[in-house]
């Protein structure tokens, strides 16, 4: 099923790709007077056909979710791209708002017209300087050709786009966190309801998508979207399209791949990624960023009942195609799309250790479970590693994981315990040596 | 002296503001702006100023400066350096690289050069996994890092 594409990648890598002249070079431009020839509600509709997951890793229909907002615009709608990139393995974004720019803007200009908006905010974390930069000079190229503005595509309805900036705190990829964050307060996430669609930026209707989402409207749009959906291996789960997908850690050819949906870890691993590096054994694959659960080489497909899984029913998980659905339906998650390789040279311990540290310090402390559970795991951890940790604590980890999975505010509570248990779980025993030798047994290491 | 800014910054904190429904959305941009300004680094003069500008409680502002770990609470030096600490960076040496910078520089985690010049700190995931091991100069990412490549990075910011 590899089979690589370029449509939101076809301008990487030449010198001029992040400007206008390339970009209309290369057709662009074409889909958003396609787009907004059309009535909102077609428009969403032929969204829906596209089945675009969301690609910031919740996959949840971009189309459904641009139906949710108000058929009658009676305040402002805001169109909130979330480009706050940051969940560790996943870098995709930031090349689109670096190398292909205007992807983003036309796809907002697309977004903004089937959401009944005439501002959108690009809600960039600081630390992407060059992005910005980018981003804002195609917004300045845009608005000079008249595509945005008080007339934007001479529809005589205005269309602006902004680009926010935060400040460090991963929170703030979580939407509501974000939309405070965008109205000047602490990135703390609210609760929902009201959803974002009700009450969302300055309490006015708002949808908010991540950056890959939006810039694959016009792709989608200039294509039809049923076609665009029919390019997937996993259309007939309704996960269509083509997507980034990453590769990170210990692979030989890290980097991000531009593929069909449907595309299998093993694909990513050894046919994009050239394989293990130094050719050693794999010891687990995270699939689409930290917050997805790790997975041995050695797991089973096994989804009775569902005959859309009969041809990967007993074959390794490496080898399920890579969606939202399927992944779900083996208590896995999709995530992004940016898998993170572990080489059998990996000590599983010192792994968890490594991504707990970052749960403890970007917990944004509204919540107790949350607050308190990641600071309770990272000090096991610590007495784990030191050696001087018991079986019962081992025990603990889980307990205190699953009590704060279902009991907070926002998604990052689950995100900080599905990686605690499941390493735990599959590489339990690597746990439980540590314990029995005083921490003497184990190598200790990240690196080969 | 009362913190003020310049007359450029006074023209970018009125863009800023025509961007948003209301002054308090401002509140991130303008604390980079004042930031900037005031050598990389938020007073508590820039605490007031941002409020007295926005309309806003100082007790707010503050809350939005500490939620926030770009926001310095305290003067860094010339120049700062985050080494990537998350996974896929640590996968690819950014430990031992860390551990390099601060033999190198003779300074731990979170401390600033005696010349005043480098701060060192870590970053938490800065989006750049399939470059790994990363770090971040000021503004600048620097990706796919060797030993040499950071001791020429640190050479030329220790002569700056």
């Amino acid at each position: 099923m590899l089979e690589r594409t370029q449509y939101l990648t076809k301008l990487y890598g030449q010198p001029d790709s992040w400007t206008l002249a390339a970009y209309e070079r290369a057709g662009g431009y074409r889909a958003v007077r396609k787009a907004i020839a059309l009535s909102r509600e077609a428009l969403v509709d032929e969204l829906k056909k596209a089945h675009i997951r969301g690609r910031g890793g919740a996959g949840f229909d971009c189309g459904t979710k641009m139906s949710f907002m108000p058929k009658e615009v009676k305040r402002p709608h805001y169109l909130v791209v979330n480009a706050d990139e940051g969940e560790p393995g996943t870098f995709k974004d930031r090349s689109i708002m670096e190398l292909n720019p205007h992807s983003l803007v036309e796809g907002c200009i697309i977004g903004a017209h089937a959401i009944g908006a005439q501002v959108a905010y690009i809600y960039v974390r600081d630390e992407l300087h060059l992005a910005k930069a980018r981003l804002n000079d195609a917004i300045n190229e845009a608005r000079a050709k008249g595509y945005l503005g008080a007339r934007g595509m001479g529809t005589g309805a205005p269309i602006e786009i902004h680009v926010h900036t935060g400040a460090g705190a991963y929170i703030c990829g979580e939407e509501t966190s974000l939309l405070n964050s965008l109205e000047g307060r602490r990135g703390e996430p609210r609760l929902k309801p009201p959803f974002p669609a009700q009450a969302g930026a300055f309490g006015c209707p708002t949808t908010v998508n991540n950056v890959e989402t939006i810039a694959t409207l016009p792709t989608a749009i200039e294509m039809g979207g049923d076609a665009f959906s029919k390019l997937s291996a996993l259309h007939h789960f309704g996960d269509g399209g083509v997507r980034l997908f990453g590769i990170s850690g210990h692979v030989k050819r890290p980097g991000l791949y531009e593929c069909k949906v449907g595309l299998t870890l093993r694909e990513l691993i050894y046919d994009l990624g050239g394989g293990i590096l130094d050719d050693r054994g794999l010891l687990g694959v995270i699939p689409g960023g930290s917050s997805c659960p790790v997975h041995r080489p050695d797991e089973i497909v096994n989804v009775p009942n569902d005959p859309r899984f009969e041809p990967y029913n007993g074959k390794s998980i490496l080898d399920l195609p890579l969606g939202v659905d399927t992944f779900r339906a083996v208590g896995g998650m999709l995530g992004t799309c940016c898998a993170i390789v572990l080489s059998d040279a990996v000590d599983p311990v010192m792994a968890l250790h490594n991504l707990m540290a970052f749960y403890k310090h970007e917990s944004c402390g509204q919540c107790t479970p949350c607050r308190e559970g990641c600071g309770w795991i990272m000090r096991i951890l610590d007495k784990v590693v030191a050696g001087t940790a018991t079986m019962d604590e081992l025990d603990r980890i889980a307990d205190i994981a699953s009590d704060i999975t279902g009991n907070t505010i926002c998604a990052f509570g689950d995100g900080a315990a599905q990686p605690a248990l499941a390493f735990v779980k599959r590489y339990r025993k690597n746990f439980e040596d540590y314990v029995m030798t005083g921490g003497k047994s184990q190598t200790r290491q990240l690196t080969p | 002296m009362a913190f003020a800014l310049s007359e450029d910054r006074e023209r970018e904190f009125s863009a800023i503001l025509s961007r948003y429904p209301n002054k308090m959305a401002a509140c991130i941009p303008v604390l980079h702006l004042c930031q900037e300004a005031n050598g990389n680094w938020i007073s508590q003069e820039v605490i007031e100023f941002v409020a007295a500008r926005l309309d806003l409680g100082t007790a707010h502002v503050k809350g939005v400066v500490t939620f926030y770990s770009l926001f310095n609470e305290s003067p860094p030096g010339k120049h700062q350096v985050w080494v990537c600490r998350t996974l896929s960076c640590a996968l690819r040496g950014s430990g031992q690289l860390l551990e390099h910078c601060e033999k190198k520089l003779g300074v731990h985690l979170g401390g600033t050069t005696a010349d005043g010049k480098i701060t060192l700190r870590t970053a938490e995931c800065l989006a750049s996994c399939g470059t790994a091991p990363v770090m971040q100069v000021d503004r600048t990412y620097h990706e796919n890092l060797t030993v040499e490549s950071v001791d020429r990075i640190l050479d030329t910011l220790r002569r700056d």
